[in-house]
């Protein structure tokens, strides 16, 4: 069901007459890329556009404003389609950044892309901790959240607290490879053992045999490598097979706040995973979610619209201390230069390799009867400081890193 | 020499059983899709590719009615399956019923086109991640080789139970002989006064109905999003194609036992088991064109 029509739309203009002369074609415009219809709508998709289009609003009020437009598209999770409108929106819509840009493959597509023409890309939906390692660029931020992060942040926690042992679910795509071949290395790291593991063909519906099997395996943690329906439908089932009713845990590796949503807390009580970010930590966090709920639909943020806003948010800051958005490379140093200090994720820095660097959160998902109402679904178990958040600086293999 | 076997396949024993038994369960959701499917194609020869969408239309129904109304699970089991049916009724009536004198890809079109329509209004309401229900029936039974979960088998029974009763109903009722007799000749069976249009409506509602069935079934153990029956539908086409076009008992044999087969693939090569009822298809197809169970016309 992948025939939907591109939906590319200019929105979003905030005029101000006197538009600089270093601003390339008189305007900065931000072109956000994500699967618009399809299965990681919710996370990123049609809020990710209005994050975006909120940061340059909350800009402008601040600062006297350049012109600035906010364009969209729907890549459909296809590497070859995103690639097509990247190349289209640089080489003929003067897009100045490329925002969002979920799904892996896609993402490291339009790294490339965008490195070639540079420009600026700005990930805040993809999950491969390549995109600052190997594949690393100089004209890429990596904003919210990636693989080594999850695998760490919810590895160590797990096997701390005495879940040593391991089955792996793992989507049978690079995604679930890379999660669980980071994930593995976290457990063995920590004296834990991986007991079996199974690739599950994507996207996958039913569960229970694999589930079977890590019942059988009779380790105490069963890892899910995979996200969205096949990560709700395999929690699911798990629930249905009385695998945590038998003592078996499970380990979300990558989990939104929208599947736990979908799956109910009846459901996912107990779950544990890490997060970057959470509506409800604190006040700032709580306006910016009461605000896009009423624009989306009733839903809260995910951690990826959030770090879509805060992205936008400090590209804008750097271009106008800089005033001009022609040189890609010189736009992403002077980020990296200018600490990050945005409402919804505090201060920060951007590293050389293009990693942003904050805090994470270890999450437990509440009980039906510690929740207040609709998405009060978490409890925060830690708080992983910002500086053992991300895999070390040396140990990713990016070229840009001075040995 | 039955241990013996077991050592070879590397496999307990018990782990087999277990393997068979969720088979079968999955065989039904399969059995019970492309029984409404063989229906349909049997009958109006029609290739009714809205049926993932159908069946997508019941799991959210079922959630409508116990978000909306409070009606819980056993009551939508009756409810949803009728006014889905009757959404098909109307289809039938207002689109697909003027399309019976072309060729099949006509249908085959509309109905398409149709899915997508549907698919994206319900992701225009719903959004794409999903929607929680929970399970009517908890907990389970130890087999001693697998844990199996109530609902499960509930599943089982009632799917197996609504595939013997449709077959039953087609093939040796006076009902079943009128419209297979309408499949052959509609001309002369209206001759006898039979009323053959509204034969092909409900039909088409019918079938519709065991989709929005299979769908309210599947609403507890699936994620209820608008994409699932997209997912489904592929490999319900192809159970079809192998038990044969429009053959009801060939989709009902063919539904379970495709549904064993990938459950066992799924212990001996997992990757492969997305694949195997596929590669099966090209297997009957080269060898039988018809299907397994079906006939040339």
């Amino acid at each position: 069901m992948r025939w939907k029509a591109l939906a590319l739309s200019a929105v979003t203009a905030f005029a101000a007459p006197a538009a600089m002369a270093q601003i390339s074609d008189g305007v900065i415009k931000l072109g956000v890329m994500n699967d618009q219809s399809g299965l990681y709508a919710d996370i990123g998709g049609p809020g990710s556009v209005w994050a975006a289009r909120k940061a340059v609003e909350d800009f402008c009020k601040a600062n006297k404003c350049e012109k600035i437009e906010v364009v969209f598209a729907d890549h459909q999770n296809k590497p070859d389609i995103g690639s097509n409108i990247a190349r289209q929106w640089l080489d003929v819509d003067k897009v100045d950044a490329i925002v969002d840009v979920p799904t892996s493959s896609v993402a490291l597509a339009v790294n490339n892309i965008v490195r070639e023409k540079n420009k600026v890309f700005l990930n805040s939906g993809a999950a491969s901790s390549d995109l600052t390692g190997k594949a690393c660029s100089p004209n890429t931020v990596h904003w919210t959240y990636d693989t080594w992060q999850l695998a760490n942040g919810t590895g160590n926690a797990i096997v701390k607290t005495g879940g040593d042992t391991w089955f792996f679910l793992t989507a049978d795509y690079a995604f679930g490879h890379a999660l669980e071949r980071d994930t593995e290395a976290v457990v063995l790291k920590s004296g834990g053992k991986v007991l079996g593991k199974v690739r599950t063909p994507f996207p996958g519906q039913d569960f229970s045999s694999f589930l079977l099997q890590a019942q059988a395996s009779k380790a105490k943690i069963i890892g899910l490598a995979n996200a969205g329906g096949d990560t709700i439908n395999s929690i699911k089932q798990a629930a249905e097979f009385g695998i945590v009713a038998g003592g078996q845990n499970l380990a979300g590796l990558l989990v939104f706040i929208n599947d736990i949503h979908a799956l109910g807390l009846q459901t996912a009580q107990g779950l544990i995973f890490t997060e970057s970010w959470y509506w409800d930590l604190n006040d700032a966090n709580r306006a910016f979610a009461a605000e896009f709920q009423k624009a989306n639909k009733g839903n809260k943020p995910s951690m990826i619209q959030a770090g879509v806003y805060a992205a936008v948010l400090h590209y804008l800051k750097a271009v106008h201390e800089m005033k001009s958005d022609a040189d890609g490379v010189a736009v992403v140093n002077k980020m990296k230069e200018m600490p990050t200090d945005d409402p919804l994720f505090g201060k920060g820095t951007i590293r050389v390799d293009g990693r942003k660097i904050h805090p994470s959160y270890l999450v437990e998902v509440k009980k039906p009867s510690e929740s207040k109402g609709p998405w009060d679904y978490y409890k925060i178990r830690t708080t992983i400081p910002a500086d053992q958040s991300f895999r070390p600086l040396a140990d990713g293999g990016c070229p840009l890193v001075k040995k | 020499m039955s241990e013996l076997i077991f050592q070879l396949l590397g496999v307990p024993p018990q782990a087999l059983f277990g393997q068979l038994l969720l088979g079968l369960i999955n065989g039904a959701f399969y059995a019970l899709l492309s029984l409404g499917l063989a229906v349909i194609f049997g009958m109006l020869n029609v290739i009714n590719f809205t049926h993932g969408a159908q069946y997508m239309m019941g799991a959210f129904g079922a959630w409508m009615l116990l978000h909306y109304l409070g009606i819980p699970y056993w009551g939508a089991l009756f409810i949803v399956p009728i006014v889905i049916g009757a959404t098909g009724i109307v289809l039938e009536r207002l689109l697909l019923s003027r399309l019976y004198h072309l060729d099949h890809l006509y249908g085959l079109l509309l109905t398409f086109g149709l899915a997508l329509i549907l698919e994206g209004l319900f992701r225009n309401y719903y959004g794409s991640s999903g929607l929680p229900y929970t399970n009517p029936i908890p907990g389970g039974t130890n087999l001693g080789f697998m844990f199996l979960p109530w609902y499960r088998g509930w599943v089982v029974v009632l799917s197996l139970v609504v595939c013997l009763a449709t077959w039953f109903v087609i093939e040796k009722t006076k009902l079943g002989s009128y419209l297979r007799a309408a499949t052959e000749n509609p001309t002369l069976v209206r001759a006898f006064g039979i009323n053959v249009p509204r034969m092909m409506t409900l039909t088409y509602g019918f079938g519709v109905g065991l989709a929005a069935l299979a769908g309210v079934l599947a609403a507890p153990i699936y994620s209820v999003n608008p994409i699932m029956g997209s997912n489904l539908i592929i490999v319900v086409f192809a159970v079809v194609v192998i038990g044969g076009m429009g053959s009801i008992m060939g989709s009902i044999v063919t539904g379970f036992g495709l549904g064993i087969i990938e459950g066992l693939t799924k212990v001996f090569y997992p990757e492969a088991s997305a694949t195997v009822i596929f590669v099966i298809m090209a297997v009957v197809l080269m060898i039988r064109p018809a299907g397994l169970f079906g006939t040339v016309r």
